[in-house]
């Protein structure tokens, strides 16, 4: 497997990019890795990471977007123009969690 | 944006790269002659169906195309314009009848093999089958935290999706405009939709 090192954190990753161990996030390298694709982590995009992350460590998978709707209560609108493009993949990416494997 | 460090992996995530790089044009170039359209992926979706299992496909294919950072239209047509009717949309049917593809996981508790063996066609007709069937899949989506059609569709254009009912099929139902579903942005004809999936990759249902 890969190890990524950014700003003096290493982390291991899958083939992709993604963190294959959760324990080697810290709200510091998320900071490093947003602002390797130009996005500033204030508390509006930590919020949903924060979720992603406690109900991964709950339920054993990466939360789907509508999860993050009916169980986070996040606006969808809001987390698409928090993250754009991507956004259930950056924000997995960015919270340190494993590829999303959920469809809907 | 900062700097990628060498050998650093991380995940495309489509967005455009930045334009300091001045190592690629070449490659740019290519990839804009080969492809037919150079604005962002679309893709375009025709919903013809109004039975519950072919409801899904469109509105499950949709929402990942969505959440990949492509452009999603959806153009319901014919009976597919039951899923955009608030009147019936949420009573979507699934029957067993003409399906002979209809097994079930299940019955492999009752005997192993059996799960793999068809319903015989002729106890799809039979009374109450079809709401068996339809309460049966609607469970087992729920169970994968697939919503069901109408807060599909909320879903869908909540992450930005176009939704379009056809005009022909429309007046053919009678329909009228209180029953749409509101994220629903306009009546169109089928040449409207073509004009509007320019460049769209097109899946038929």
């Amino acid at each position: 497997m890969p190890t990524n090192t950014l700003n003096g954190h290493t982390f291991t990753v899958d083939d992709e990019g993604f963190f294959t161990d959760p324990d080697q996030w810290s709200p510091e390298l998320a900071a490093d890795m947003a602002e390797l694709i130009g996005t500033e982590l204030d508390d509006a995009h930590m919020a949903p990471l924060e979720f992603m992350r406690s109900d991964a460590a709950e339920h054993g998978a990466t939360p789907t977007l509508r999860r993050m709707h009916a169980t986070g209560g996040f606006d969808i609108k809001e987390l698409y123009r928090l993250y754009p493009g991507k956004p259930v993949k950056k924000m997995a990416w960015l919270a340190g969690l494993p590829k999303p494997t959920g469809c809907v | 944006m900062a700097t990628i460090p060498d050998g650093f992996v991380m995940p495309d995530f489509g967005d455009p790269a930045p334009a300091d790089n001045g190592t690629t044009p070449a490659t740019a170039t290519a990839t804009a002659a080969t492809a037919t359209s150079t604005g962002p992926r679309r893709m375009a979706f025709i919903c013809s169906k109004g039975n519950l299992d072919m409801a899904y496909p469109a509105l499950i294919v949709g929402n990942a195309a969505l959440t990949e950072g492509v452009e999603v239209l959806i153009f319901f047509t014919f009976w597919g314009l039951d899923m955009i009717n608030t009147q019936v949309n949420d009573k979507l049917k699934f029957t067993v009848s003409g399906n002979t593809a209809m097994h079930m996981p299940d019955l492999a508790k009752v005997r192993p093999g059996l799960e793999y063996k068809a319903i015989p066609q002729a106890l799809g007709n039979l009374p109450g089958m079809t709401a068996y069937a339809t309460r049966h899949m609607k469970e087992e989506m729920d169970k994968l935290g697939v919503p069901p059609v109408p807060e599909f569709l909320d879903l869908l254009a909540a992450s930005g999706a176009h939704l379009y009912a056809c005009k022909l099929s429309y007046d053919m139902a009678k329909m009228i405009e209180a029953d749409l579903h509101p994220a629903v942005e306009g009546v169109i004809t089928a040449a409207d939709f073509v004009e509007l999936a320019e460049g769209a990759q097109i899946v038929f249902i």
